[in-house]
């Protein structure tokens, strides 16, 4: 199996902070890896290594098998990379924008030109082209940042959160642009604190949580780690409660819990929407009136909380702090 | 990707992308106007004021105030070149805290032409502000009075000078946490070099401690070779070497600073991301 993006034991302290603690990670060519964290758990340290932005203090990484800190211009020439920020001049236009990074790539005038109408028109910007980017939306601004990443037609992409600050629906449109990216065959190695992003475009995840790698796998395999679907009821009334749970341990293929004064049966299944329906069935068939029913499966939410004993939201409040001073610092 | 590159050798690539980057600057020029326009107002304010604010109160010999703007005019090529210095100090640390460096870096462009292309934009500033400050001074009374070889050698020296000062303010920019701090910093070092210098006053005038630093100051030296090169009235504080110097040790002073800073700064701007800071 080659490797597109190979890291192994990467550690980086940021003066007292460690940053890194060890770091293995593995991109099968050809495929999007997302890595999963909360602010401060490394995931854009990682990113910043194998681009060739930060050097690690041990712990080596390869792109394409160049290693990133022997022969970054080899690195240089088959990466793209998008930040957490729109990393384009606002004074200049689209346009100039990217004919300036595709002449920094060293293209001719001509192909820079060209490659520049090209993204333009795939990311849909055809129009705004010649207008300052001070006046995009942060939509437009991060698909134009990603339209400069791509100048090259790099083979594997990092991409560092981004869909940080966009709203539903331009988040949804970079989705799909960076899945059309994807079918493609470029690498993607993508970090993000969205659960439902890394769920959505990454067919396998890595999850970072202080500096370490704690889990890895797909979506699935991480998801089975804390069990697998739920049928979760409520029933009308209380007087129903028993004669409800008697009905529908059958279907169960576990332990059902149940909390008598929430009037809330869960029960573990196997056949996923097969079970609703029956649950369904067997609630109609005894006469008990239901007030909510649903299939619930696990989010990477719930991966998060019993991986870390913590959620990953909850953490942002007090990393970001530390993240910021890491930032400040060179 | 490769095969679409002509193989070129290394200087060749520094030349091209310094220019993309300079370009990059120069656009920006056009797009915010205001900008030229404060950076040229200024040192045309500082002219008027000192011409006839301060002026009469500051005597530099025979000739009163018509000999004093003569004397000061210099001083402001000086002066100009200085403050200017401050704008590519916040320009980098802009750029940095919106990830623009960290573009760059991840390009497989030379990493000397990010700086390089900045330092030549702001060069062209700079040469745009002093046509636009000896028109300004031939206005007030100002003329150069040395030949045409000596008047060119002065231009030449203060545009060297200018462009080897702003790898200094390069160099402090990429040390700088944020465009905030860039802009008091940026300028703190520049104001006590500026006017602890014969720029606006004599040295003689000066306490007698202070006047040695004076006359070494690369400001001083600065000043007081472009007023021996338009032969300007450039009151002498005594036979020191600086003040017999003046222009071997400008030249000299804008050589060593860019032999120090220049690579000094590359070399921060190769192994230090900056990260965006915002």
């Amino acid at each position: 199996m080659t490797y597109a993006i190979q890291a192994q034991g990467l550690v980086k302290h940021f003066g007292e902070v460690k940053a890194l603690n060890g770091v293995d990670l593995e991109v099968e060519q050809g495929t999007v890896v997302g890595l999963l964290g909360p602010n401060g758990s490394g995931k854009t340290t990682t990113v910043r290594i194998l681009s060739t932005l930060l050097q690690a203090d041990s712990g080596s990484g390869t792109i394409g098998g160049f290693d990133v800190a022997t022969q970054p211009d080899q690195v240089r020439e088959v990466i793209g990379l998008t930040g957490q920020y729109s990393a384009v001049d606002q004074y200049l236009t689209g346009r100039e924008n990217l004919e300036l990074f595709g002449r920094l790539f060293h293209l001719s005038k001509k192909d820079a030109v060209s490659r520049a109408d090209e993204l333009l028109a795939r990311f849909d910007l055809t129009d705004a082209a010649d207008r300052g980017i001070k006046g995009y939306s942060g939509g437009m601004r991060r698909r134009l940042d990603l339209a400069a990443s791509l100048i090259g037609r790099p083979s594997v992409l990092f991409l560092d959160e981004p869909t940080t600050g966009l709203d539903p629906r331009s988040r949804q449109g970079m989705w799909e642009v960076i899945q059309g990216l994807v079918a493609e065959g470029t690498t993607v190695l993508l970090t993000t604190q969205y659960l439902e992003e890394a769920d959505q475009l990454a067919s396998r995840i890595v999850v970072l949580d202080h500096g370490s790698v704690i889990a890895q796998g797909t979506s699935d395999q991480l998801k089975s780690q804390v069990g697998g679907d739920r049928i979760e009821l409520v029933v009308n009334a209380s007087s129903d409660f028993d004669r409800a749970v008697a009905a529908v341990t059958p279907i169960a293929s576990g332990a059902v819990t149940s909390t008598q004064v929430e009037r809330r049966i869960v029960v573990p299944v196997s056949t996923g929407s097969t079970a609703l329906v029956q649950a369904v069935r067997a609630m109609d068939e005894s006469g008990i009136g239901i007030e909510d029913i649903a299939l619930r499966r696990p989010t990477l939410d719930d991966v998060f909380l019993s991986l870390t004993g913590h959620a990953a939201e909850e953490e942002t409040a007090t990393s970001t702090k530390s993240r910021r001073s890491r930032a400040g610092r060179k | 990707m490769t095969s679409e590159h002509a193989p070129r050798p290394a200087i060749g690539w520094l030349l091209t992308d310094t220019f993309a980057v300079a370009r990059r600057h120069l656009l920006k020029i056009t797009r915010v106007p205001e900008s030229l326009f404060f950076a040229l107002i200024q040192p045309v304010m500082f002219v008027l004021l000192f011409a006839f604010v301060f002026g009469g109160a500051i005597n530099v010999g025979e000739g009163g105030a018509r000999a004093y703007r003569e004397f000061l005019i210099p001083g402001i090529f000086a002066q100009t070149v200085m403050f200017a210095v401050a704008g590519i100090t916040v320009g980098i640390t802009e750029d940095a805290s919106r990830g623009i460096m960290d573009r760059f870096r991840s390009l497989p462009m030379k990493p000397g032409a990010v700086l390089g292309g900045h330092t030549l934009a702001s060069l062209l500033q700079n040469t745009l502000v002093l046509v636009m400050l000896s028109i300004t001074g031939l206005a007030v009374g100002w003329r150069a009075h040395g030949s045409i070889g000596e008047t060119l050698l002065a231009y030449v020296l203060l545009a060297t000078f200018a462009y080897a000062i702003t790898w200094v303010g390069a160099w402090i920019g990429l040390h700088m946490p944020n465009p905030e701090v860039a802009g008091t910093a940026g300028l703190a070092w520049i104001f006590p070099l500026t006017f602890a210098s014969s720029v606006f006053t004599p040295i003689g005038t000066m306490p007698g401690w202070l006047q040695p630093i004076a006359q070494w100051n690369p400001v001083s030296c600065l000043a007081l070779a472009s007023r021996t090169l338009f032969h300007n009235p450039l009151p002498l504080n005594g036979n020191s070497f600086p003040e017999q110097h003046a222009v071997a040790l400008s030249f000299g002073w804008a050589f060593l600073l860019l032999a120090i800073f220049a690579p000094a700064a590359v070399r921060y701007f190769k192994t230090h991301s900056t990260g965006g800071a915002a």
